[in-house]
């Protein structure tokens, strides 16, 4: 019994002093200065991180839109109502999906990649190095990694979910034959630019923000071995996706939460 | 020893988890020599690197670099210092997304203003000091692991540091790459005039380039001296390690039952 409760006791404060060290860490690295070699060096992790994660954010976001409106239209032809395909397309993509989707695909492609990279660098001891060369590896590895997360899930986002619509316009329109017109005008009527666009776009920099601390956490911090880089690797999809969609929730509660 | 003092190391105690690394060893590295920390497999030569470049911090005691208390700098001025120093790692830890050229030009662009076709000069200087001006091009993955060494030693030194660490420079070394490795630390020693400490446990190799050994077992300084001294040296200990005699006061066996009874041991006993 003595040795559960320390056992907890010991698990307690190894995920207190893991939080503490990824808070310093967070702190230490997001802030600083931009320099020219910081901007470049952040433009090729924006395009490793960012460019090279367009092609899965394209197809997924191209069929999420096409079954939502395949699915949409079955349940509201059932009252008439199939007109309002658009609407519910637009407001489930902007609102919900194309943030949390998109940050799921995100941890999946771009974390793992990130967590692998670092903690690479970190068995191979190049991060070490750096530091004996004087250079900071917060600043010079992660730093511009961070920044690049940061931005680039936003503007994924984005992309997600006009290819979302234009998914749901080609299942809703062009097969099962809604009215093209009232397809974009219950769109235009309905969806609110600060409401549902700006609530969309602070969720994903939320997500952007989280899922990439984490990925590039679990890379400084692992143990680096085959078996610590591999654990690692794992933790950062599993952490992230749970991060997202319990942040999802509060953040959708707080957005939305008064509305009825 | 009257020569001035580059690294001073006092009282230094470490331990990891449970296990205690050093128990009070004290070191003094002369400025301008090439300095052997030696010791078996095991004694911590890594970690007391490490402690030198502040990269771990001690239970007790201090290290002094120029006069500097490492551990007691901030950030900043930890960084500052280090700019002072190459260490050559075991594994070359060169950086893999950058070529060859580029990993000898890292601590040059980062540290110094100095225009493109002076930093091309220098790394090729570099380059050309360790036989390898000709792999410019080649990418980290490309290289052979003696070469890789070679690299890292010309990235060590790009900056003319004051002081040179070498991480165990001969482990898993053809004896060709050897030779040129220990031909390369003498010369680079004595061209730049710099202090050098190299942790090693090859015996012949490191005692043909030290000015001074230090040998290091159960987390002390065991023995130190010139490398003739050394070699005379009538110590137990340090005829064995200095020797590389199989048996003496290291067993050659690590603890077990009498060897008879194990063999002997009725079926059913065995452990």
């Amino acid at each position: 019994m003595i040795d559960h409760i320390a056992l907890l006791g010991r698990a307690t404060l190894d995920t207190l002093s893991a939080i503490g060290r990824a808070g310093l860490f967070l702190v230490q690295s997001i802030f600083c200065l931009p320099s020219r070699e910081g901007f470049y060096l952040w433009v090729r992790q924006m395009h490793f991180v960012g460019v090279m994660s367009v092609a899965i954010v394209l197809v997924s976001g191209l069929f999420i839109g096409m079954v939502l409106a395949l699915q949409g239209y079955t349940i509201l032809v059932g009252f008439g109502a199939d007109e309002a395909l658009g609407q519910m397309v637009a407001l489930s993509l902007v609102r919900e999906l194309a943030p949390v989707v998109a940050a799921l695909l995100f941890a999946g492609r771009a974390g793992s990649a990130l967590t692998a990279e670092i903690g690479l660098m970190k068995a191979t001891e190049q991060l070490t190095s750096m530091e004996m060369i004087g250079v900071d590896p917060l600043r010079r590895i992660v730093a511009p990694r961070l920044w690049a997360g940061f931005v680039s899930l936003p503007i994924l986002t984005v992309i997600f979910g006009v290819v979302g619509i234009w998914g749901g316009y080609l299942v809703g329109v062009d097969w099962l034959g809604v009215y093209e017109g009232s397809y974009w005008s219950n769109m235009q009527d309905s969806v609110d630019f600060v409401d549902d666009v700006l609530n969309g776009m602070v969720k994903s920099l939320v997500f952007g923000l989280v899922v990439t601390w984490i990925a590039v956490f679990q890379g400084y911090d692992l143990i680096p071995t085959s078996e610590g880089i591999s654990r690692a690797t794992t933790r950062t999809v599993v952490y992230a996706s749970l991060a997202v969609l319990g942040l999802d929730f509060v953040l959708t509660a707080l957005m939305f939460g008064d509305l009825g | 020893m009257d020569d001035p003092i580059m690294v001073e190391v006092e009282n230094l105690h470490f331990s990891r988890g449970n296990t205690e690394i050093f128990r009070g060893v004290d070191l003094q590295i002369p400025l301008g020599k090439i300095t052997a920390i030696m010791g078996p497999s095991g004694t911590g030569k890594t970690t007391l690197l490490k402690l030198i470049g502040g990269q771990l911090v001690p239970d007790q005691g201090q290290i002094l670099i120029d006069g500097q208390d490492v551990h007691k700098l901030s950030r900043r001025s930890l960084f500052k210092l280090r700019r002072r120093m190459g260490m050559l790692f075991q594994s070359g830890a060169l950086f893999s997304d950058l070529d060859v050229f580029e990993n000898v030009a890292f601590p040059l662009r980062v540290h110094t203003e100095l225009p493109n076709a002076m930093i091309r000069d220098i790394v090729l200087m570099k380059l050309q000091a360790v036989g390898l001006r000709g792999a410019r091009h080649l990418m980290p993955s490309e290289l052979s692991g003696g070469m890789a060494r070679r690299v890292a030693l010309a990235r060590a030194v790009a900056l003319d540091p004051d002081l040179v660490l070498y991480d165990e420079p001969f482990v898993g070394q053809d004896p060709i790459s050897m030779g040129v490795l220990v031909q390369l630390i003498k010369k680079v020693n004595q061209a730049l005039g710099l202090t050098a400490i190299v942790v090693s446990h090859d015996i012949k190799e490191t005692l043909s380039i030290a000015d001074y050994v230090y040998i290091i077992a159960d987390g002390k300084v065991m023995a130190h001296g010139t490398p003739q001294t050394l070699d005379v040296d009538d110590d137990a200990h340090v005829k064995q390690f200095v020797h590389g005699e199989p048996d003496g006061p290291v067993p050659f066996h690590y603890p077990a039952p009498d060897f008879f009874d194990d063999i002997l041991a009725p079926a059913g006993q065995f452990s």
